[in-house]
């Protein structure tokens, strides 16, 4: 029974996926492509080409952190709808304490500048926290407001105070920086970095903090039913603004992968980065599992740099990959189709 | 029970047979391109696209004519890959030196970073930086990269006599986007153009700090022409939509207001009465980045490939210039552009850069 359920629970991701691709593939022969050689020339490269291995590997770390920063909101019965907003708050004050702290060794800058990151995600995180757990202002509301305020403070801030030629901040110290030598001569030169390490540490921080502490089953409790965790005695308000500020914390570290890893330095961006947003998608495809974020993550990360490939081969449109990436999703929130599907079949049987 | 699982089970193993399907034919496919001879050309846009109407469709529409004059099959032999992102650049560009592409096109200053690092990685690649000039750690340029530059001091020049001729208000706005060595080129010619046409006219430059910010745009234009300014040149990129809307609506209201467009010929952009196609856009400095994709794909496919170089395209080469359409100006103004375009080809005129070249240039007249 208990590998049945697993069983289970896998299928409904598997079969989303397989749908998605299916579906996509339709779209691309109807719109005069060559889905198959499309596909091919995608899904070739992010397991055999070392470069696209190792890039896939770098857009995956991001994607990891914005997908367990909605996840573990979801699990207190939060949408955290601001990953995006927390995320660029959070790469801005890493490449601050990138630039500005000089002369301490990479064992003390690096852990210094995530932190900074994650206590800057962490504050944008916990407003729209706070104003849930006291005013009852729904979160979806107040985090896609803090999104805007966020990219354009951010802006302000690197025009006013930190712009070098090119629209963008200087290059963080080396002492600072996640890339790794090593990493991108074995990878073909991508921009592989050591991101991937902490983005699998912070997974296993929020399946331990979740499952193995009293607090990851208070907030557990909250997400499940606020009331009866309040009839037990569990502080509701706490709960709702610890959970967004872990969040909100993760999300942070998921813009240091871009500013001490991917970037080294920050644009003044005209619009949203968009990982932030991927990492709804990520946790949803994931089950707000960490286990599954990472599959989930490994999964979008090798689709969007696979679809580069795609477009430079088989001149299929990039676009393609997001409709792809956007029925993945689709399917996975109709699962409530299969599991009455389920239902029936199981009721028939027992007749 | 376990018929059902079986069922799931067996549309798991179909869907994981069906993806590796996918990856199982790549062997032939990808290996074909790299024996094939002849020029190969392609260009990386930024996350504007082919159909920006501006910077990177006309240097899209520059490659497809250099493809077409050369017999190239457009995607193999020439080809652009748009980025979805700016995180897209650096494996665009890899992925083009990879399938051996003979000149590699960077479309915009904001890949600088990238072609720089990539041309470091892969020596053996040409690649061609527009609008910026690549360089090494130690600020010496790289040998395989042509830097294209355009001397837009020059065009602002020309549509600065426009504005000098036609304004009735003698007061002329120049809006910019941010402040930088760049957009002080466009500021400093346009002043020397407008000086020379008409003396009495002042000048009022406000920078926007932004090249994508449309409502400050139009707040600017808008205290411009309240203060009685009738002729505002921008060079603001996306900010400089808001300049039109601003002068749209002015005009409607029948005041007598232009504006200058910029990077390309924004007739359409000013278009307040469609019926008789009126424009607010006065005349426009246009900066032909086709030509100038054109130009360095000849060079480099007859064998002289400008590496480590800046190509710099002005008024001789056709790189620079003003619009095409001409509706709005006048022929007193026409025959002081072309006259004086002849002057600057020659040398005879030389249009300022900078601030102090322009106080030099101020001083002599």
């Amino acid at each position: 029974m208990r590998l049945q359920q697993i069983l289970f629970k896998l299928s409904v991701p598997v079969i989303a996926v397989a749908l998605g691709l299916l579906v996509g593939g339709i779209i691309m022969m109807s719109s005069g492509y060559d889905a198959f050689y499309a596909y091919s020339s995608l899904f070739s490269v992010i397991f055999t080409d070392p470069y696209y291995i190792g890039e896939t590997v770098r857009q995956m770390s991001p994607l990891i952190m914005s997908g367990l920063a909605v996840a573990f909101a979801f699990r207190t019965g939060l949408f955290n709808i601001g990953v995006e907003g927390q995320l660029l708050v959070g790469w801005l004050a890493s490449v601050y304490m990138g630039i500005t702290v000089e002369g301490v060794p990479a064992f003390i800058h690096v852990p210094l500048a995530i932190l900074a990151a994650a206590a800057a995600g962490a504050l944008w995180g916990v407003v729209p926290g706070y104003l849930k757990a006291r005013f009852r202002v729904h979160e979806v509301i107040t985090t896609i407001m803090m999104n805007y305020i966020a990219l354009h403070v951010t802006n302000s801030i690197i025009r006013n105070h930190m712009l070098a030629p090119g629209e963008r901040t200087e290059d963080i110290q080396s002492s600072a920086s996640l890339s790794s030598l090593f990493l991108q001569e074995i990878t073909d030169y991508s921009r592989l970095h050591y991101g991937i390490i902490v983005a699998i540490l912070a997974a296993v921080l929020m399946w331990y903090l979740l499952w193995k502490t009293t607090t990851g089953y208070e907030l557990r409790a909250v997400g499940f039913n606020q009331h009866a965790s309040n009839y037990a005695g569990i502080n509701v308000s706490k709960n709702i603004i610890l959970s967004m500020c872990i969040s909100g914390g993760f999300a942070g570290v998921a813009g240091a992968m871009e500013g001490l890893g991917t970037y080294q330095y920050m644009t003044i961006n005209a619009a949203f980065s968009g990982v932030g947003f991927d990492g709804i998608a990520v946790a949803l495809l994931g089950a707000n599992s960490a286990i599954g974020i990472i599959l989930a993550a490994g999964l979008f990360g090798g689709l969007k740099i696979g679809a580069l490939n795609m477009q430079a081969m088989a001149q299929v449109p990039p676009e393609l990959i997001t409709i792809v990436i956007a029925l993945i999703i689709f399917f996975v929130a109709s699962s409530y189709l299969v599991h009455w599907l389920r239902n029936r079949i199981n009721k028939r049987g027992k007749i | 029970m376990k018929k059902r699982y079986g069922l799931l089970m067996s549309m798991v193993l179909a869907a994981g047979t069906l993806l590796s399907a996918c990856g199982s034919d790549e062997g032939d496919s990808g290996s074909g391109d790299k024996k094939e001879d002849g020029f190969k050309v392609a260009m990386v846009t930024d996350t504007g696209g082919v159909d920006d109407k501006s910077f990177n469709q006309s240097a899209w529409e520059g490659l497809q004519e250099f493809g077409k004059e050369n017999d190239l099959e457009e995607k193999k032999g020439y080809n652009y890959l748009q980025s979805e992102n700016q995180s897209d650049y650096r494996p665009n560009l890899n992925s083009l030196v990879r399938q051996n592409f003979d000149l590699i096109y960077g479309i915009g200053f904001l890949m600088q970073e990238d072609i720089q690092k990539v041309a470091e990685q892969q020596k053996e690649a040409q690649f061609a930086l527009v609008d910026s000039v690549a360089v090494d750690a130690d600020g010496k340029p790289l040998e395989n990269v042509a830097s294209i530059t355009f001397k837009e001091h020059q065009g602002s020049f020309l549509v600065g006599l426009v504005a000098g001729l036609q304004s009735k208000s003698n007061k002329i706005g120049f809006i910019g986007g941010v402040e930088s060595e760049l957009i002080s080129k466009f500021e400093n010619g346009f002043r020397a153009g407008v000086l020379t046409a008409n003396p009495d006219a002042e000048v009022t430059v406000q920078y926007a700090g932004d090249f994508n910010d449309a409502s400050k745009g139009a707040t600017i234009a808008s205290a411009l022409y309240g203060q009685g300014v009738d002729v505002i040149y921008h060079a603001a990129g996306g900010t400089g939509s808001g300049v039109f809307t601003e002068a749209i609506n002015r005009k409607k209201n029948g005041e007598d207001v232009w504006v200058i467009g910029v990077d390309r010929d924004q007739f359409e952009e000013g278009i307040y009465d469609k019926g008789n196609n009126k424009s607010v856009t006065l005349t426009s400095m246009v900066k032909r980045v086709d030509t100038a994709v054109f130009e360095v794909s000849t060079q480099t496919k007859e064998g002289n490939f400008p590496g480590g170089q800046i190509v710099e395209f002005g008024l001789e080469e056709n790189g620079v210039g003003i619009a095409p359409t001409e509706d709005n100006v006048s022929e007193e103004s026409l025959e002081m552009v072309k006259e004086y375009k002849e002057k600057i080809v020659a040398g005879e005129v030389e249009v300022p850069k900078t601030a102090e070249e322009f106080e030099t240039f101020k001083s002599e007249k």
